[in-house]
């Protein structure tokens, strides 16, 4: 009887359909997002995260309808963000149906939109969001999707997020994003050990392998990973299954 | 059957809402006293802090039909913060009083392991439950939370507990009155027989 490991498709939209792309380029559409969201409910995803990745304001009521009917499909928890500045913008995050929402820039740049959000949600329904990169010896928190560099201190941040009332950890590594090369390991094991809260590990990931090393070496609570699921190179199952077979506490799928 | 779901602005209202729909219930969400004088069964969901959801039902004046509506018979369901909500208080806003329809109080859970509770973990059965009726042994449900009722002696009104740090209450159930610790709204299959299993008590 052990806490499972997450398995956590992401779902980048531009509001209103999934993209993906590098770096914010050559975006190309990658699905419908309630589709999708229903397929990963029925393979026994175990949350699942759904970003506004264009966040312009003029396109926030259509990701609110997305975040709307993507609830409606799904029997697990949900996750939403991009945007998010104030405590109204996660609100109506919430109304739409998300039990956790997700902060980034917003945060880096006002981190008392932490404690707001932690004191009106609960700490379990507050998610920071960490771009981190390798500058030297140590990571730095990069900002606006990775693009800019912000001179914090990567695991100094994650730990003044959780102190202010961040429940949740997801990490990403600026390095390892959409290189398929695997998660970052010392990362994510420096901060998971660092911090008190669980912490959901992402970018670089493609094989099985990947998965089972981000939660052993890792010490990752949960994994995020986007393209692999959406272009069905990994089946969420089968990756429960080989997870499994490793003796790794994963929740299979009946 | 009217169910009512107790709406004092908590987040998984619509998320409870939602998990009835697919399985054919319509649920009446009730934020005054008078709607719930009629209700067949009764869900009181929550999530987030303690104090949260107790100054909301005072506030709203819920408090005493709520007990009301428990002492007539009237199946409940607790869930998450609504299974804490009724002991008689809790370590995370030990000024309030809460519901008082079972003893003892809330406890943090400890802080060797990683807080909040947060994810997917199972269930140690500690007696026969009809909540959990038909739903495998090994099965997974979603918690998030940070409290939780300490489990003092087995014998208690626990049916079914979970190890977090510590062993705490996971499943309750006394006479009309069923409460669990994590989200059978947002656990699966699992999670969506359990409520299914409740409104067949309540039908």
């Amino acid at each position: 009887m052990t806490l499972a490991h997450r398995i956590i498709p992401c779902l980048d939209t531009d509001g209103a359909r999934v993209v993906k792309g590098v770096n914010f380029e050559g975006l190309r559409d990658a699905g419908d997002p309630v589709t999708l969201a229903a397929r990963y409910n029925a393979e026994g995803a175990d949350e699942l995260v759904v970003l506004d990745i264009a966040a312009s304001r003029d396109r926030r009521p259509t990701f609110l309808e997305t975040i709307r009917r993507v609830a409606a499909e799904l029997a697990i928890p949900l996750t939403a963000g991009g945007g998010i500045r104030t405590l109204e913008d996660a609100r109506a995050v919430v109304r739409a149906g998300a039990d956790k929402i997700t902060v980034n820039t917003a945060a880096v740049g006002r981190p008392s939109l932490l404690s707001e959000l932690s004191g009106e949600f609960g700490a379990q329904a507050v998610v920071l969001a960490i771009d981190a990169k390798r500058a030297g010896d140590h990571w730095e928190v990069m900002v606006r999707g990775g693009r800019d560099a912000t001179g914090r201190d990567a695991l100094a941040w994650a730990k003044q997020g959780v102190s202010l009332g961040a429940g949740e950890i997801l990490l990403t590594s600026v390095d390892r994003d959409g290189t398929q090369q695997g998660f970052d390991v010392p990362l994510t094991a420096a901060i998971s050990r660092a911090v008190t809260v669980p912490v959901i590990a992402s970018g670089g990931a493609k094989l099985p392998e990947h998965f089972a090393q981000i939660f052993t070496e890792g010490a990752a609570d949960a994994a995020l990973a986007a393209s692999i699921f959406h272009d069905s190179v990994q089946s969420i199952r089968e990756l429960k299954e080989f997870l499994a077979a490793k003796n790794i506490e994963v929740r299979l799928p009946c | 059957m009217k169910v009512a779901l107790i709406d004092y602005g908590a987040g998984n209202v619509a998320s409870v809402e939602r998990a009835l729909r697919r399985l054919g219930t319509e649920s009446t969400r009730v934020s005054t006293p008078e709607c719930l004088a009629d209700a067949a069964a009764l869900v009181l969901p929550g999530v987030g802090h303690f104090a949260a959801l107790i100054r909301a039902l005072d506030e709203r004046g819920l408090r005493v039909p709520l007990l009301e509506a428990l002492q007539r018979g009237v199946p409940s369901l607790g869930i998450c913060l609504g299974l804490q909500a009724l002991y008689d208080s809790s370590e995370e806003a030990p000024d309030l009083r809460g519901l008082q329809v079972l003893p003892g109080k809330i406890q943090a859970l400890p802080a060797n392991v990683k807080l909040p509770h947060m994810g997917w973990n199972q269930l140690k059965m500690t007696g026969p439950s009809r909540l959990l009726d038909g739903i495998p042994r090994d099965a997974h449900f979603y918690f998030a939370h940070s409290y939780a009722a300490k489990v003092e002696n087995h014998g208690g009104h626990e049916v079914a507990t979970c190890t977090h740090g510590s062993e705490f209450t996971a499943v309750l159930e006394r006479d009309n009155i069923n409460a669990v610790q994590f989200h059978p709204e947002k656990s699966g299959a699992a999670g969506a027989q359990l409520l299914q299993n409740f409104l067949r008590l309540a039908s």
